[in-house]
């Protein structure tokens, strides 16, 4: 249960069954930063595009610790809805609340931009930047890291010895590892993930969920869109838009 | 702030120097208007210095055209225009820094070579601070109205058209005030006037057209 401000804490060890073993010379890495998870409430939301409406009235309420799963058929506007969650697009109706205030307006606007980290379907690595050079400035936009730091969360996606190859020579699941080290990096409370096992193998994918979990047992705050079942995973909730409508 | 303005222009420099090729494109491009036209008009000097202002003008502005129409596309597809509109950073000063970056590595190069081409167009030599000081204060200012196009035309798969289309207009008086001063020179009058006026384009472009550049990418990403 959230009880005022807790501390939370990017994990450390987590292995890629087989692939990197997790090297125990390097201390774990612990963020001293305070951020308080606070409830997530969605109040009538609704969306258009292309004079077609995607969704409307949605409202739901987000605990702090819970993962949420946007599910739905092709065009039934997963992404919409995160990006409007996001802040990159306008809902037409309705509001987001964050600790019960607007995401769209004025401080609570501000606070969001600091609270939430957006990993979109594209994923913003630049081929011409090394896996190192792209987290150091991904991460710089909100807050800077070290480069021990990127090291460390570049062998928990499995790209130890990757650091310094440009990232057009990588491979489409390298690529979207580089852009998915930054959970083991930022300190955003509330992740939103769209589609982020893309191109992920299993192994990859099963240390993600892990990465996951941790997250939301550790206060965090987790909305994504897969088209992988997340059935597994226990207390996954799952809105889905195709009966929505 | 000054950490993300010092990460953003290293990230930019590494960015411009791993693809020299765009970075040399628009400088080719001036070099080659500017030296084909002494072989299509001919060599007298008396024609070639009534045109040079003109010319080299031209040519800078069409080449500083040319460049941007890719300022913000690659940002743009690849999605790192989105992590910058939800950074907690202003968006209107990572675009400065991204639009006066891309001046440093294309348009100082002209402002560099322009006294190389005014001689060659046979402009006398006491006209040439003029020139190099008229494309100091006039470059930047195609820079930044031109990136304000850019970014509206972020979105569209062919923008380059209609990026031409939306900011020719904007850069006629830039034009007309770089070669007026420079007609001036040629034939001793004073160029404060001119000077002047596109300082205050320059300091007018400087502070406002962030906003607008910052305005046109947070359309462009909410598509």
């Amino acid at each position: 249960m959230y009880n005022g401000a807790r501390l939370i804490q990017v994990p450390v060890a987590l292995k890629y069954s087989g692939r990197s073993p997790v090297n125990m010379s390097h201390p774990p890495r612990r963020f001293g930063v305070k951020v308080k998870p606070l409830p997530v409430e969605l109040d009538g939301l609704a969306c258009e595009r292309d004079q077609r409406e995607l969704f409307a009235s949605l409202s739901l309420r987000l605990e702090p610790g819970e993962v949420l799963q946007v599910a739905g058929p092709n065009g039934s506007g997963k992404t919409s809805l995160l990006r409007i969650m996001a802040g990159l697009l306008s809902p037409s109706a309705g509001d987001m609340r964050y600790g019960g205030e607007s995401v769209y307006r004025g401080a609570g606007r501000e606070n969001w931009r600091q609270q939430r980290l957006f990993i979109g379907h594209a994923p913003a690595v630049k081929g011409a930047l090394t896996a190192e050079e792209n987290l150091a400035w991904l991460c710089a936009l909100s807050n800077p890291v070290t480069t021990d730091q990127i090291w460390q969360a570049l062998e928990q996606v499995g790209l130890r010895g990757f650091e310094d190859v440009p990232c057009h020579n990588l491979s489409a699941g390298q690529h979207r590892r580089v852009a998915l080290a930054r959970l083991y990096l930022e300190q955003h409370p509330v992740w939103i993930l769209d589609e982020p096992f893309t191109a992920i193998d299993k192994a990859g994918v099963a240390a993600l969920e892990g990465h996951i979990m941790q997250h939301a047992e550790q206060g965090g705050l987790v909305i994504m869109t897969t088209h992988h079942g997340l059935d597994h995973l226990p207390g996954v909730r799952c809105l889905d838009l195709g009966q929505v409508n | 702030m000054r950490q993300i303005v010092w990460l953003l222009f290293c990230r930019e420099w590494r960015l411009a120097w791993r693809r020299p090729g765009d970075l040399l494109n628009p400088l080719v491009f001036f070099a080659l208007v500017v030296s084909l036209f002494p072989l299509a008009v001919g060599p007298e000097p008396s024609m070639l210095r009534a045109m040079a202002p003109g010319v080299i003008w031209v040519a800078a502005l069409l080449a500083t055209l040319l460049s941007l129409d890719g300022l913000f596309r690659s940002d743009y597809e690849d999605g790192s225009l989105e992590q910058w509109v939800l950074s907690p950073h202003p968006l209107e000063l990572m675009v400065l820094v991204k639009v006066l970056h891309h001046w440093l590595v294309s348009g100082l190069a002209m402002v560099v070579l322009a006294p190389l081409f005014g001689m060659m167009l046979a402009l006398p030599v006491s006209v040439l601070p003029v020139l190099v000081l008229t494309l100091l204060l006039g470059t930047p200012i195609l820079s930044l109205l031109g990136a304000v196009g850019a970014a509206l035309t972020v979105g569209l798969k062919s923008g380059g058209v209609l990026l031409a289309l939306l900011i020719l207009p904007l850069y006629i008086p830039v034009l007309i005030l770089g070669t007026g001063a420079m007609d001036a020179a040629l034939q001793g009058m004073p160029v404060t006037g001119f000077m002047l006026w596109l300082g205050c384009l320059a300091v007018l472009a400087l502070t406002l057209a962030p906003f607008a550049i910052a305005a046109g990418l947070r359309i462009g990403v909410s598509e």
